[in-house]
C-alpha cells in the first residue's frame, strides 16, 4: 500500500469523512472534518501503522491540515 | 540626579497613559532602525532592561528579586535539561524537569494558604511572587516540553531568558511560542513586512485604548458597581444579576482584548509577530469555537502541551475502552487544571468544571449531528440560535467566574 493510500485510509476511519482522495486540499480543521482529538488518533495510528513517529509540538495545524500536507510530512518522515 | 531617581516612574505595564509616552520616546530609535529591515540589538536589550526596570524596580523591588531568582531557577532547570535529554529520554527526568519547572508557581500559589496571617514579606504579596509569573511558567513548561519533543535543537541561555523576559508581554501574555519567538529575534522582518506591522502595531494600540481605557472603564469601573449594588441591596436579585453577567462578560473582554491589544501592538513595534488572544469570541457558533477565539494563547497552549499529550497517552496505551470517555476525561482535566491556575477558589474551580461538562455536551452533540447528517436542519435561524445559546452559556460561566456567586452568598446566607 502506498503512504497515500495508507494516510488517506487512517484519516476517513478516524473521522468517518468519505473520498478523501478527491479533496486533497481541503483544510480538515476549517471543515471541522479534524479536532484536537481526531488529530491524536491520526499521530497514534500513524504511528502503529506507518512507523513515523511524530510529536505532538511537531503538529502544527498550519503544516498538518490538508489530507496532501498530511502525506507529504508522513513521506517526508518515512525517508 | 537623586531627585530624578525619586520621581522616577515605576509603573506597571500599560498602567498609565504616561507607559505610552515612554514607549513612543524610546522606541524612536528601534522603529528607525526596524525600518531599513534590521533589529537593534544592543539597544532592544536596553529597552527591556529599562522597561523591566519601570514595572520591577523601586516599590515593586522584592519583585524584580524574585523576577531573577526565577530565571536563575528556569535557567538551570531547562539546561540540565536539555543537556540531558541530548544523550537520553527516560519519561522520569522529563516529569521531574516539568514539575521542577512549576514549583515557583505552585510555591507563590501555595504558601499563603499555609502561611495564613503570616506577615506577607512581599508588599502583601506571596514570597517569589512577581507579576506575570504564571504566564512565564507556561513558557518554561513549554520549553522543557517541547525539548522532550526534539523540537528545541538548540537552547542558548540568552534566547531563553530573552523569550521569557520580553517585556511587551510579560505581565499577562499572549503566551508566545520558544521556536516562533527565536525565530523573530534572529530574523528580523524586511523592511516591507516591518512597514505593514507597524502599521497594525499602532492601530492595534490605539484600539487597545478604545477597548480598554474607554469602553472597559464605563463598564468595569463606572456600571457593574451600579449594578452589583442593585443586584444585592436592591429589590431584583434575578435581573441585576443578569445584568450583572452580561456587563462583566463585556467589561472582562474589552479589559483583557485590549490589553493583549497593547501586548501585540507594542510586540510588532519591535519586529515580534506575538500570536493574537482574542477573535470575536461572542460570534462562536459553539463551545470549542469560543476556545479557539477567547484567550487563545492560553487555550492553545493547554490544548497542545496538556489536552493533547494525555489523550496520546491514554489512547495509546488503550487506558479506556470508549475514546469517548477518554476524551471526556481529558477535558476534565483540562479545565480543571485551568480553574485551578486561576487560584485556588471554588468559583474558578466551578468554573472550569461547567466549561468541561459543556465542551462534554457540545461533543455529544456534535456525534449526534454527524449520524443524522442532512436530516437536521440548517441555515441562518439555527445558526443565530447557535450563537445565542454559546453566548448565554459563555456570560454564564464568566458569571460564576467573577465570583458573583461568591458574594451572593455572603449576602444572604450568612450572620
Amino acid at each position: 500500500m502506498t503512504t497515500e493510500t495508507m494516510v488517506l485510509n487512517i484519516l476517513e476511519d478516524i473521522t468517518g469523512a468519505e473520498n478523501l482522495a478527491a479533496e486533497l486540499n481541503t483544510d480538515l480543521f476549517d471543515e471541522g472534518i479534524l479536532d484536537s482529538l481526531a488529530s491524536v488518533q491520526l499521530l497514534v495510528e500513524l504511528e502503529n501503522q506507518c512507523g513515523v513517529a511524530v510529536p505532538i509540538s511537531e503538529f502544527d495545524r498550519s503544516e498538518w491540515g490538508t489530507p496532501q500536507q498530511i502525506i507529504d510530512q508522513v513521506t517526508q518522515l518515512q525517508n | 540626579m537623586v531627585s530624578w531617581l525619586n520621581s522616577f516612574p515605576y509603573l506597571t505595564p500599560y498602567e498609565k497613559p504616561f507607559y505610552f509616552i515612554l514607549i513612543a520616546l524610546f522606541f524612536i530609535p528601534s522603529i528607525i532602525y526596524s525600518l531599513k529591515g534590521k533589529r537593534l540589538t544592543g539597544y532592544q536589550a536596553f529597552l527591556t532592561l529599562f522597561f523591566l526596570w519601570i514595572s520591577f524596580a523601586g516599590p515593586n523591588k522584592t519583585q524584580g528579586l524574585a523576577l531573577i531568582g526565577y530565571l536563575i531557577w528556569q535557567v538551570v532547570v531547562s539546561k540540565l535539561y536539555f543537556n540531558y535529554r541530548q544523550q537520553a529520554n527516560q519519561s522520569g527526568w522529563f516529569y521531574l524537569s516539568v514539575l521542577l519547572s512549576i514549583v515557583p508557581m505552585f510555591l507563590i500559589k501555595l504558601l499563603p494558604i499555609f502561611t495564613q496571617q503570616a506577615p506577607l514579606v512581599n508588599h502583601g504579596q506571596p514570597l517569589f511572587y512577581f507579576l506575570g509569573y504564571s504566564y512565564l511558567t507556561f513558557k518554561s513548561v513549554q520549553v522543557i516540553m517541547e525539548t522532550r519533543d526534539g523540537q528545541i535543537k538548540e537552547l542558548k541561555i540568552k534566547d531563553y531568558v530573552n523569550f521569557l523576559v520580553f517585556f511587551p508581554t510579560i505581565s499577562a501574555g499572549p503566551i508566545d511560542r520558544f521556536r516562533r519567538f527565536t525565530t523573530n529575534y534572529y530574523q528580523h522582518p524586511d523592511h516591507d513586512t516591518y512597514v505593514k506591522l507597524l502599521g497594525k502595531g499602532i492601530n492595534y494600540i490605539f484600539l487597545g485604548i478604545l477597548y480598554k481605557f474607554i469602553i472597559g472603564y464605563l463598564l468595569g469601573s463606572l456600571l457593574l458597581p451600579v449594578i452589583q449594588n442593585e443586584a444585592l441591596n436592591g429589590s431584583m436579585l434575578f435581573l441585576g444579576s443578569l445584568g450583572y453577567m452580561y456587563v462583566y462578560s463585556f467589561y472582562l473582554f474589552f479589559d483583557f482584548a485590549g490589553y493583549s491589544l497593547f501586548a501585540v501592538g507594542v510586540s510588532y513595534l519591535l519586529g515580534y509577530e506575538t500570536p493574537m488572544n482574542f477573535n470575536k469570541p461572542f460570534i462562536a457558533q459553539n463551545i470549542k469555537d469560543f476556545w479557539n477565539r477567547w484567550h487563545m494563547s492560553l487555550s492553545f497552549w493547554f490544548r497542545d502541551y496538556v489536552y493533547m499529550r494525555l489523550m496520546f497517552t491514554l489512547i495509546k496505551k488503550k487506558v479506556f475502552k470508549s475514546r469517548i470517555v477518554a476524551s471526556n476525561i481529558g477535558y476534565f482535566a483540562l479545565f480543571l487544571i485551568m480553574g485551578v491556575w486561576h487560584g485556588l477558589t471554588w468559583y474558578y474551580i466551578a468554573y472550569g468544571l461547567f466549561h468541561a461538562t459543556a465542551i462534554c455536551v457540545n461533543d455529544a452533540w456534535l456525534r449526534y449531528k454527524k449520524k443524522h447528517k442532512g436530516q437536521l436542519p440548517s441555515n441562518h435561524w439555527t445558526k443565530a440560535l447557535a450563537i445565542f445559546i454559546t453566548f448565554n452559556t459563555v456570560c454564564f460561566s464568566l458569571l460564576i467566574f467573577s465570583g458573583f456567586f461568591d458574594l451572593v452568598i455572603k449576602q444572604f446566607f450568612t450572620i
